[in-house]
């Protein structure tokens, strides 16, 4: 598993879910599992642009980019070539 | 045979009727559940508690109904106007409760420029602010939320919030809900009376509310009604046509916000129909000829509103508690149920 795949991983679990690992897909879409609203979605925003310093646009912010670990790690590598 | 054409029609009531049944569940609730003499409202000079207290008043007889008129600094002048109209127009009993100083006393005011000083460092006096949210049909993504400041000269500027500044910022304006409820309580208390929420249903399903603020209530007498019968009620009733033509407001915030740029996609004749399309599996094109918006569009508004009524569970949710006593379970099953 990839360093940044890992590190998205590990933030959604501790962080929404309290540490407990429900068998959590890195495709498994989170508004789909419904652990995760609108608010969390921000949250989220707040931790990658903290942990991988980039900066989330406006038009950015929707489903194919944010709603698995899968489309974070896609958008990531986008945002930022090479990671 | 065939249906007619979906549009605004499908809304229309039978306005005697309306309340006529809305009246039963009142006296119900009140002698059954509530056990209580009548009825507290706070009232803002909106469409949502005009009606609410007319209905009190029509059902219940004015010597039951007590609303109280709770303005503070921030408020648009309109609200008192209008709601001393309604009182006055309805001959109830009234309270007017300036809740500047409870504010003051909280530390409202001073919260809130901090909080906004968060993004906007040089907002001060003299300057206003408000909460916008994305636009669904045409962002189509994640909802998020922006806030418009107006300097002293009235130049705008919108930013983006950052999730914590967001947050802060909702925490300090439900502050304003929440003082006014303690004082609708306080007169509910004193007067062995129980107090009505006004939310419509748009307002109901959607989460348009804070919680143990102007969501907190003993009952809600229209909160199964869309806006638009809202209105038809108020025409019925004789609702002063002030009030009936106020555009809807928030009233929250120091700059003028309407409730379709804070939180609905569209103005209230439409999300009604969307959101009776989506209660009624009405087909998407249909809808779409009734509002004015493709069919693609109607999904994402219908989106939208799945999406919030997901958020806004919580809201609606009572303390939750491990295990329930069948003794308390029993007591509660004696009233005529209609809790969420």
């Amino acid at each position: 598993m990839s360093d940044t795949r890992s590190k998205i991983r590990g933030f959604i679990l501790n962080h929404f879910l309290f540490g407990q690992d429900p068998g959590l897909t890195d495709g498994a879409s989170f508004l789909d599992e419904g652990f995760i609203d609108s608010t969390g979605v921000l949250e989220l925003v707040a931790f990658l642009e903290k942990e991988f310093g980039v900066k989330v646009a406006d038009d950015e912010l929707i489903p194919d980019n944010l709603d698995s670990i899968d489309s974070i790690a896609r958008y990531l590598a986008a945002k930022k070539p090479g990671t | 045979m065939k249906q007619k054409t979906f549009s605004s029609d499908r809304l229309l009531l039978d306005p005697e009727q309306e309340v006529e049944q809305i009246g039963d569940f009142m006296r119900k609730v009140l002698i059954k559940d509530l056990r209580r003499r009548g009825i507290v409202l706070g009232v803002s000079g909106g469409i949502d508690s005009a009606v609410t207290a007319a209905l009190a008043v029509r059902c219940l007889g004015k010597e039951r109904v007590h609303c109280i008129l709770m303005p503070e600094r921030e408020s648009s002048p309109d609200t008192l106007t209008l709601s001393r109209l309604l009182v006055d127009h309805l001959g109830v009993d009234h309270s007017l409760e300036d809740i500047t100083e409870t504010l003051h006393a909280v530390g409202f005011y001073r919260r809130y420029q901090e909080a906004v000083r968060r993004v906007v460092p040089e907002y001060g006096t003299g300057w206003g602010s408000k909460l916008v949210t994305t636009d669904p049909i045409e962002g189509g993504g994640f909802t998020f939320f922006s806030l418009v400041v107006a300097d002293p000269a009235g130049v705008q500027k919108t930013v983006r919030l950052p999730i914590e500044v967001y947050l802060d910022i909702v925490a300090t304006t439900n502050f304003k809900q929440r003082c006014r409820k303690q004082m609708e309580y306080y007169y509910a208390d004193r007067l062995n009376f129980a107090v009505a929420g006004t939310p419509n249903l748009l307002e109901y399903d959607q989460g348009f509310f804070v919680k143990n603020g102007d969501g907190a209530a003993d009952l809600k007498p229209i909160a199964h009604l869309y806006k638009s019968q809202v209105y038809q009620l108020a025409d019925y009733l004789g609702v002063p046509e002030q009030i009936r033509l106020r555009p809807p407001t928030t009233d929250t915030f120091s700059l003028a916000q309407g409730q379709d740029e804070f939180f609905f996609a569209l103005p209230y004749q439409k999300m009604d129909l969307c959101l009776y399309g989506l209660n009624h599996q009405i087909d998407p094109a249909e809808v779409g000829v009734a509002v004015g918006l493709q069919a693609d569009q109607v999904r994402k508004v219908w989106a939208n509103l799945e999406q919030k009524r997901s958020t806004v569970r919580y809201l609606h949710l009572s303390p939750l508690v491990l295990r329930r006593l069948p003794e308390t379970q029993r007591e509660e099953a004696r009233g005529t149920l209609h809790a969420p």
